[in-house]
C-alpha cells in the first residue's frame, strides 16, 4: 500500500484495494502459514465507542498473525474519563504498541490522531464519517460473490449517518460499479460523499423506494435505520417497515442477488432471508479476520 | 487610489490597508476576519454598497496602522475573491495586489459540524481545503458552500 495509515476510503486507489484483497485471499487459503508472521508485534485497540465485530476481528487477526493486542478498555475506566485529550491519549499509547486501531465518536478523529503518532493508525469508525477497514472486507466479500467490475450495487437504509456506506461508495468509484442509493429523503447521502463520487466520475442515483431498482441489482447492501434519527416513534416505524427486507421483498430480485449487511442488524433483514442463497452477511463478517490480517500485514 | 467618485465617500488613510472591491455586503465579514470589533481601538472606515465600475456595487474597508498578514489575505479571499489589497504608507499606495484563492486555509473557519474533532476541545486548528465552489473540512470532510462567512472564527 502507498499509505502508512488507513483513515478514509477517499484516496484508496484500486491498486491498494487489490493488494489488500489479494493478500487476504492468500491468507484465507492457508491461514496456518501466517501464524508466526508478526510474532512479538503488539496492536493497540482504542475503542471510544462500543464495538463487537470490529474490535474482536482486529483482536483475532493480530493473534492469528502471531502478535498480540493491548486494549484501552472501556472509556469509563480510562484516563479519558479524567478529561485527557485524544491527542495525548494516542501519543501515550503509541509507546506501547506497533500500530493503533481507533474508533471514536467524533468525525475526523482518526485523521487528527494519525497526525500525532508515527506508528500506523487504522480508523475503525469515526462518528458518521468513515469505516475503511469495513469497506475492505465488504469489497472482499463482493469480489468473492460477484466481482467488483460490471456490477450494479444498491445501498439501502441510513445513508446519511452510515459510515460503512460512505466508505464503500467512495471506494467503489475505483471500480466499474453502478451505484444506486435507496433511503428516506431525510437520510440521503451527505454532500461530501456525493461530491467524492461525482468528482471521481461516478453517478449518484437516488431512490426513495427499493422496488424500481431491485430487479437490476447484483448486490444489495442493507444498513440499519436507527430510531434516534427520527423525531417520533410512529415516523420511525413507518420508515423502518418500508425498508425492511424479507422473502416477499426479494421475490422481485434476481436469483443471484447477494444481500450484504455490516451488522449488527435489528430487524431490517428478516431472519428467514438467512436461509436463502441471497444471504452473505455472516460470511461477510467472518471475512473481517483475513482482510484485517492482510491489512495489518501490509501496514506493520 | 484612483480618485474616482466612490473613493470620496471614505476618507483617505495615512498608513495601513485599504481593502477595495469587496463584494457588496461583505464588509462586516471582512472586519470579522481581521478580528476588528471596535474594542481594539483601531481607526477603521467602511464603505458599503458604493457604486463601482468593476463589480457594480462594492464595499471598501480602510484600516489605519495595520498591514494584513498572508493568512488574513487567504481568509479574505474566501468571501471577497475580487478584492484588491492596497498597502498605504504616507498616503501613497506602495503595494497593490489582487487576492488569490489559496488551496487551503488553517485556523480561520470553524467547522459547522458539531461532531467534528476540531470542535471537541482537541489541540488542533481547523483546516479547510478550498474547492472550486466552497471549502471542505480536512478532518470531517464537511463541505461548506454559501455559508462560509458565518463560520469565520472570532
Amino acid at each position: 500500500m502507498r499509505q502508512d495509515d488507513l483513515v478514509s476510503a477517499t484516496g484508496l486507489a484500486r491498486a491498494d484495494v487489490e493488494t489488500v484483497l489479494d493478500r487476504a485471499a492468500e491468507i484465507a487459503a492457508d491461514p496456518g502459514s501466517w501464524r508466526e508472521r508478526h510474532a512479538g508485534a503488539l496492536l493497540a485497540l482504542c475503542f471510544f465507542e462500543p464495538s463487537t465485530r470490529t474490535r474482536m476481528s482486529f483482536d483475532a487477526a493480530m493473534k492469528r498473525l502471531g502478535g498480540d493486542t493491548v486494549d484501552m478498555g472501556p472509556v469509563e475506566s480510562s484516563s479519558v474519563k479524567k478529561g485527557e485529550s485524544l491527542a495525548d491519549t494516542v501519543q501515550v499509547i503509541e509507546g506501547y504498541a506497533d500500530a493503533l486501531v481507533l474508533r471514536h465518536p467524533k468525525e475526523g478523529a482518526a485523521r487528527m490522531a494519525a497526525g500525532y503518532v508515527d506508528v500506523p493508525l487504522i480508523n475503525a469508525g469515526d462518528g458518521a464519517g468513515q469505516h475503511p477497514s469495513q469497506t475492505l472486507l465488504d469489497l472482499y466479500t463482493m469480489r468473492e460473490a460477484t466481482g467488483l467490475d460490471g456490477v450494479t450495487v444498491g445501498m439501502l437504509g441510513d445513508l446519511k449517518y452510515g459510515r460503512t456506506v460512505h466508505s464503500l461508495a467512495e471506494a467503489l468509484t475505483e471500480f466499474d460499479a453502478e451505484m444506486h442509493f435507496v433511503s428516506p429523503e431525510s437520510l440521503r447521502l451527505p454532500e461530501s460523499v456525493r461530491y467524492d463520487v461525482e468528482s471521481a466520475g461516478g453517478a449518484v442515483r437516488e431512490h426513495e423506494s427499493l422496488g424500481a431498482v431491485l430487479p437490476d441489482l447484483d448486490v444489495l447492501y442493507v444498513t440499519r435505520i436507527q430510531r434516534e434519527r427520527f423525531p417520533d416513534e410512529s415516523e420511525y416505524r413507518a420508515v423502518a417497515g418500508e425498508f425492511r427486507i424479507d422473502e416477499a421483498t426479494l421475490a422481485d430480485a434476481r436469483d443471484d442477488l447477494t444481500v450484504m449487511h455490516p451488522l449488527p442488524r435489528v430487524d431490517e433483514i428478516d431472519a428467514a432471508v438467512d436461509d436463502t442463497d441471497h444471504a452473505r452477511y455472516f460470511r461477510q463478517a467472518h471475512n473481517g479476520v483475513p482482510v484485517r490480517m492482510a491489512l495489518l500485514d501490509l501496514l506493520l | 487610489m484612483t480618485g474616482d467618485e466612490p473613493q470620496l465617500r471614505v476618507s483617505k488613510i495615512r498608513s495601513g490597508t485599504v481593502i477595495d472591491h469587496v463584494a457588496a455586503g461583505q464588509a462586516l465579514n471582512v472586519l470579522a476576519i481581521l478580528g476588528i470589533d471596535g474594542s481594539g481601538g483601531e481607526s477603521v472606515s467602511v464603505g458599503m454598497n458604493v457604486p463601482s465600475g468593476r463589480i457594480d456595487r462594492k464595499d471598501v474597508v480602510k484600516v489605519e496602522g495595520r498591514e494584513l498578514s498572508p493568512a488574513e489575505v487567504d481568509a479574505l479571499s474566501l468571501i471577497a475573491p475580487e478584492a484588491t489589497i492596497n498597502i498605504i504608507r504616507d498616503y501613497e499606495v506602495v503595494h497593490k495586489t489582487r487576492v488569490q484563492r489559496p488551496t487551503a486555509v488553517t485556523g480561520v473557519l470553524e467547522c459547522p459540524n458539531h461532531s467534528c474533532i476540531t470542535n471537541a476541545g482537541e489541540p488542533v486548528d481547523s483546516e479547510f481545503d478550498v474547492l472550486e465552489e466552497g471549502v471542505r473540512c480536512r478532518y470531517c470532510e464537511t463541505i461548506l458552500r454559501e455559508e462560509i462567512a458565518a463560520q469565520i472564527g472570532t
